[in-house]
Parts: structure tokens; sequence; C-alpha cells
């Protein structure tokens, strides 16, 4: 198989396989991100297939973050949200979101030490009773009673204890 | 903290002067951790004063820090156009933070693997940039430090949302894991835009060698994951591993079978492109790159064996603009840059002209 490539007026002539050479022949467009980031695309995905954005209100009334002031309409042109606390107040609007960009709207991953406190230990417990159940299938006892120990040791620090 | 230390500006960065696991392909790996502080609003929407306070805190947490070397703070607004863009070209920040910088500052350390952008979109992107591909030991280390910041700052985190940042695109883990790949073969067979479209479809994001905006000059691809939130950052980095792994076969696949089936084609591009870069008086950024890619092609395949891998690898990065002015040692107009530029390449290639250098 002959192939014919024109770089920069340079004549190419390329000899590939047949299943390359195939390949070689399809041209799909590059999905680059050019000037564009995702901040510009944000008030597209916000606008459902109605075209109409979900504009989250209360009795007609255009929700602000009360911490830092900023409106679901500032969000949405400017696609950054203003603190922390936006995640709260703008919850409704941004639940589709963040849907629509990470298919989750749920943290799974790395929790803080020091700030993460009892939503830590909560995640520790968590994975200890994965490792128990791991453990009993496994009928490795000696192990099992191990991590139900540290599963009481953990609920009794949540407890306050 | 006026003008960066000269010989610091020199100084390669880590993931320049190394190689290692599969580093025919890949020429380096990043993870970015985005971070905000507890009750002070996300940079966008801040007053002077508190991100002056998040800049103290920072650099307050960073001082404290003991175990993993020594950090050198550079406050952007104080350095020269040329300094800037020499962080940007090492990769150490993005050309967004430096297009902005008043009150912003970057935390390096030595090695130049870890940096700290404080204040840009969020109050703190920590990065580490390691050579090759080696995304494990980049989270490993970003966690380190984010450990280690943590001890001394409250981030901004909820149990549901995770890690919350000033963009919902980076809400949960507020990770981006980042493999810069050299993909000649799949460029020269017309395969790279089947391959990277089809990554774009499951959620991969491909830019060029300078980030968000950027050509793929020199056929270097920066592919990174999108989505933030949902899964645990050893997930979303291990994902992003395998889908590079398979570029990286596939890439190597073309590049035997080009070797095999149209080898002296092959073998004439890349002396063409070697003869061009040791002879040249006169070359642009651009050209370079492009004629670079296939000398480190060759290079890989064994057709040129009189230059090493990775001095090929130096020449795509010291040929930059910023990074060439720092080591001829003055600012200089673009003609004088394409002079300079051509006589460091023949330098480097060991190949001198008739009237040498």
């Amino acid at each position: 198989m002959h192939l014919t490539k024109v770089i920069n007026h340079q004549k190419t002539e390329l000899h590939l396989c047949e299943i390359c050479a195939k390949e070689a022949g399809s041209e799909l467009g590059l999905i680059f991100e050019s000037s564009f980031s995702f901040q510009n695309l944000i008030a597209g995905l916000l606008e459902g297939d109605t075209g109409h954005s979900q504009q989250p209100s209360i009795a007609g009334h255009e929700i602000q973050c009360q911490n830092c002031g900023l409106t679901f309409t500032d969000f949405r042109r400017g696609g950054l949200l203003g603190c922390g606390e936006c995640y709260r107040y703008f919850q409704q609007g941004l639940e589709p979101l963040l849907k629509k960009v990470h298919g989750s709207i749920r943290h799974t991953g790395k929790v803080p030490r020091r700030n993460g406190g009892k939503i830590r230990i909560r995640k520790e417990i968590d994975d200890l009773r994965n490792r128990l159940q791991e453990s009993i299938r496994r009928e490795d006892y000696e192990k099992a009673a191990y991590f139900r120990d540290e599963i009481k040791r953990r609920e009794n620090e949540l407890a306050g204890g | 903290m006026a003008m960066m230390n000269q010989d610091y500006l020199k100084d390669m960065p880590n993931w320049v002067k190394n190689g290692g696991d599969s580093d025919d392909v890949v020429i380096s790996s990043r993870i970015r951790l985005a971070r905000n502080l507890k009750g002070i609003p996300f940079p966008n929407y801040a007053h002077e004063q508190q991100l002056e306070t998040v800049t103290q805190q920072v650099l307050q947490a960073a001082r404290e820090r003991s175990a993993l070397g020594e950090f050198i703070p550079l406050k952007v607004e104080e350095l020269t156009p040329n300094e800037r863009m020499v962080l940007v070209e090492k990769h150490l920040c993005s050309p967004q933070f430096v297009e902005n910088p008043h009150l912003r500052t970057l935390i390096v350390d030595q090695e130049q693997t870890v940096s700290i952008m404080v204040n840009e979109e969020d109050h703190l992107r920590v990065q580490t940039l390691l050579p090759a591909f080696s995304l494990d030991s980049a989270l490993e280390l970003s966690n380190q430090v984010d450990d280690f910041l943590e001890e001394n700052l409250e981030f901004c985190f909820d149990e549901f949302r995770g890690y919350l940042t000033a963009c919902p695109t980076n809400v949960g883990t507020g990770l981006r894991a980042s493999v810069m790949l050299h993909l000649p073969g799949l460029t020269l067979v017309d395969q790279v835009k089947r391959v990277l479209s089809a990554l774009a479809h499951i959620g991969i994001n491909v830019r060029g060698f300078y980030g968000e905006g950027t050509e793929a000059y020199g056929d270097i691809y920066q592919i990174s994951n999108q989505v933030t939130l949902g899964q645990s950052e050893e997930e979303l980095t291990k994902n992003l591993q395998s889908i590079c792994r398979q570029v990286i076969e596939q890439e190597r696949n073309i590049r035997e079978a080009l070797l095999k089936e149209s080898r002296t084609q092959l073998e004439d591009r890349v002396c063409r492109s070697f003869g061009i870069l040791s002879q040249a008086r006169l070359i642009s950024s651009e050209e370079t790159l492009k004629l670079l890619s296939d000398v480190k092609l060759g290079a890989e395949l064994g057709i040129i064996t009189q230059v090493d891998k990775n001095r090929v690898k130096e020449l795509m990065f010291i040929t930059r603009s910023s990074i060439l002015q720092t080591i001829i040692g003055k600012e200089l107009v673009p003609v004088e840059r394409d002079y300079y530029r051509a006589m460091v390449i023949r330098q480097r290639l060991g190949a001198h002209g008739a009237s040498g250098v």
C-alpha cells in the first residue's frame, strides 16, 4: 500500500501495511481546547434541553450566596464561583452541571486530615468494614478480629470517646 | 526577590534533564491539586487584603516545610517579562498565572519539581512535574506536599463535594493528571487525530505543548483527565495511566511499522531534518520543534546515533525564546533569536558549519 503525503509542500511517499493504511485514511476532527475554556461552556451546560437555563429561585427572587454576594446569574456569566459557600447556596443549580461534567455529584477521594475530622473517620470505618468482610470471606478470622476491634475503636473516637 | 538568580533561571528542570519509564514516547508527567483556604473568597472575588493574607499564610506554611527541601518564593510582579516567560516555558506555572501578575506568587523547590501557584484561579495550585512516565510518583509527591501544607492551612472542604474550587470543573479531588506525549509516528501516518478524538469522547482532554489553546508543536500532545469528582485520586490517575499506555503502544507499533515498511523514506526525512538543524544559520522556534521532532524519532529508532536522545529533548526546551535569551544572557529581537537559536542548535548537535561557532 502506498500513501502520498504532502507536508510543507514536501511530498512524502509512505509505504504502509494494509491495516495501517485503512486507518490512516480516516480523517476525524481533532477536538482541541482552543481559546474557549470550560468556564465559557458552563452557561451552555446549564441550559437544559428546552434551551432555558435552570435558575434556582425562591418565590421569584434569584438565589444569592449569603457569604460572598454572588448571584447565580453572575456565576453563569463568569463561570466561576465566589467562595466555598456558593456550593451550598447554589446546590440546586449546580447539581445538574456537576452530573454533566463529572457524571457524579459525590466526592469519594481524599479527605484532609485536619478539618476532615469525623468525615475521615467515617471513611476509615467504611474501608475497615470492607476489609472485615473480605477477611471473613477468606476465612482469615485472626485478621477479621483485628478489623472488628479497629472498627470499634474508630466508632468510639467518632462518639467523642 | 526582584531579580531571579540567573543560575536558577538557566538550570533545567528535572523533567527536562532526566529520562525514565517509556521516555521514548513520554516527555513528562504532572499532577496538579487545586486547593482553597477556608473562609476566604476565591481569588477572582477576593479583596487585595484577602489575597495578601492568602499569600502570607501559604508562604508561612511552605517555610514550615523542612522534610521536602527548601522553597524559593517568586513574586510574579517583581519579575521581568522574560523571567515570567521562563517559568511558563519550564511548565512551572500556567500562562494565565503570569498574564495577571498582581498579588501572585510562585513557590518553587530547588529541583524545580514541585511548584505552588498562589492566587491563580484557586488560592493554591500545587503541582509536581516529573520526567517520563511517572504519574504514580508524581501523585505520591503531590500528596506529601498537600499533607504538609494542610498541617498549617485549613482547606475549603465539604463532605459531599470534596475540595471546593472556583470552577466546578475542578471540584472534588481538585486533581488534574497530565502526561506529555511525543507522537511523531501517529502524526506521520495521519492517525493522531483519530486517536486523540477518541480520547476526547471518553473524558480525556487533549492540548498542545503549552496548555490550553496552544498548538501541538513538535508533535507533542498533553493529555489529561477531565473528571475530578466521583472517583478517587488513585482511580483518576490509574485511568489516565492505562489510556496513556494504549497510546504509547500504538505509537510504538507505528514506529516499528514505518521502520519495517518504509525505512528509506523515514531515514531520508530524519536525516534531512538533522541536516537543516546542523547547518541552518537562522531558524524559527516553530521550525525548530518540527525538525527536532523528526530528529528525536530518529534518535529513538537508532537512525541517528551521533546525538544523544536526552540532548534532543533538552534542545526542544532550550530553544524556546525566553530560555534561549536567558542562556545568551540578553534580550534579543526576533531575527537575533533565530540567529542565536541556530547557533545553539549547531553547538549542541556537535555539527559545526563551515564558519563554525
